[in-house]
């Protein structure tokens, strides 16, 4: 009894370093055999178009209402102090610095990763993914390596949408709605928000969010168990797992930042 | 299946707004204009008192920025704090008798350099240091002292030299 417990304990141990240990098999055949220079292009275009271009319609209407929703909360708890002035720095400093890179790939995660996933997972349960093999096609190289890169790409442009259309939104519950002068909404931003500390740092954060979702996707896909359910597992585990990985590294890199590496 | 031209425009509008996006975040929301660098000339100045100064605070004349604090240090002999500050290269004829003084923008805001121009003909350069300066103004010590001028004012029979002497 008291054996099996700590027997099943030592599995569990052992699987998920299995786990890692694939995972990081996985990204090393991945980093060295990029796309082809010239050939592997069109396929890195197209999955920049399926994740990051597709992804743009909740990106922006979430960045939009995001923006809007803060600037009211905002306004509704700044103006019991009379700093109502303070809601530009307010939205701005929120949004690019933790909204902005975490929400947007919260989102990524459910819109491309979970797709990425359930894709790969059915190339490799309908044996494409062999066939490709017995071809002499790497499809670690013509598969897996521009959906990685694709969304590499793409999460960081994604956060600098979403960062600029949040803070619109604010502007236009702020300015258009609540009636508040435009010229000190955007100074008290300005003089607050510093462009090395706040939109740089965030673009980092979304950069490793980027890496981080987009392995864990290809990843379930590609360990994935070829069967329907196996399918569906990994598909909710890609969302779970990224999302979980998103929030623990997001509070990791603040830490770094805020300590000054 | 989309033709790849279609996807080749779709991914290069992505790009392009996504740069346009940083480029708003960077002039407009940020406020980047030390992208290139302005020249700009070093004065040193010492005070009793900083207050809540930081680097990077704003120097003004009249209100308009013309510089901003680079450093702070506290001088071991004399025990003043060294303030140096970057005054853009533009505002070259500033008198080299002119004052300083920190202030507060407003009674919570931040702190500030004010530069008050006198008449001298010669001009401040790199390096020079005004010697007229003015400490911060701490709101805790004016409210102290105006505490115990207070007490005096009830009790003037104790002590009526140092109630004239604040």
């Amino acid at each position: 009894m008291m054996f099996e417990r700590t027997a099943s304990i030592g599995r569990l141990g052992l699987v998920i370093v299995r786990d890692w240990g694939k995972s990081g098999q996985l990204l090393f055949r991945i980093l060295f055999r990029l796309p082809k220079p010239f050939r592997g292009f069109p396929a890195l275009l197209q999955q920049i178009f399926a994740e990051g271009v597709l992804s743009l319609s909740i990106i922006v209407v979430s960045g939009l209402f995001i923006g809007m929703v803060l600037a009211l909360q905002g306004h509704h708890t700044l103006a019991k102090f009379g700093a109502s002035m303070e809601l530009g720095p307010l939205v701005a400093l929120s949004v690019l610095r933790e909204l902005g890179p975490v929400v947007t790939a919260i989102l990524f995660a459910g819109r491309a990763g979970s797709a990425l996933t359930a894709e790969i997972g059915l190339m490799k349960a309908t044996a494409q993914l062999s066939s490709m093999e017995m071809m002499a096609v790497d499809p670690i190289q013509r598969i897996i390596s521009p959906r990685l890169w694709g969304g590499f790409v793409s999460l960081p442009l994604l956060t600098l949408i979403f960062n600029v259309t949040a803070i619109y939104g604010a502007w236009l519950v702020g300015v258009q709605w609540l009636g508040f002068d435009p010229g000190t909404f955007w100074s008290n931003m300005q003089s607050s928000v510093e462009f090395r500390l706040d939109v740089v740092n965030g673009i980092i954060k979304s950069v490793v969010f980027g890496f981080v979702v987009t392995l864990i996707a290809v990843h379930q896909g590609y360990f994935s168990e070829s069967t329907s359910s196996g399918i569906a597992n990994a598909t909710t585990r890609t969302v779970v797992y990224s999302s979980l990985a998103v929030l623990g590294l997001d509070f990791v890199l603040t830490a770094m930042m805020i300590g000054g590496w | 299946m989309l033709s790849q031209r279609t996807i080749e425009i779709g991914v290069g509008l992505f790009l392009l707004t996504a740069f346009a996006a940083l480029l708003i975040l960077a002039f407009r929301v940020s406020g980047l204009t030390s992208f290139f660098d302005t020249k700009t000339y070093q004065v040193t100045a010492a005070f009793d008192d900083i207050g809540q100064l930081k680097i990077r605070s704003a120097v003004k004349i009249d209100g308009v920025n013309v510089g901003e604090v680079s450093s702070i240090h506290l001088d071991t002999t004399t025990f003043k704090a060294i303030v140096t500050m970057n005054i853009n290269q533009k505002m070259n004829q500033i008198p080299d008798d002119s004052s300083a003084a920190i202030l507060t923008a407003g009674l919570l805001g931040d702190n500030y350099i004010a530069l008050t121009p006198m008449y001298s003909q010669t001009f401040l350069e790199n390096g020079s240091e005004i010697t007229d300066t003015h400490s911060a103004m701490i709101l805790e010590k004016l409210i102290g002292q105006f505490i115990f001028n207070i007490n005096k004012a009830a009790h003037p029979s104790s002590d009526q030299k140092s109630v004239t002497s604040h």
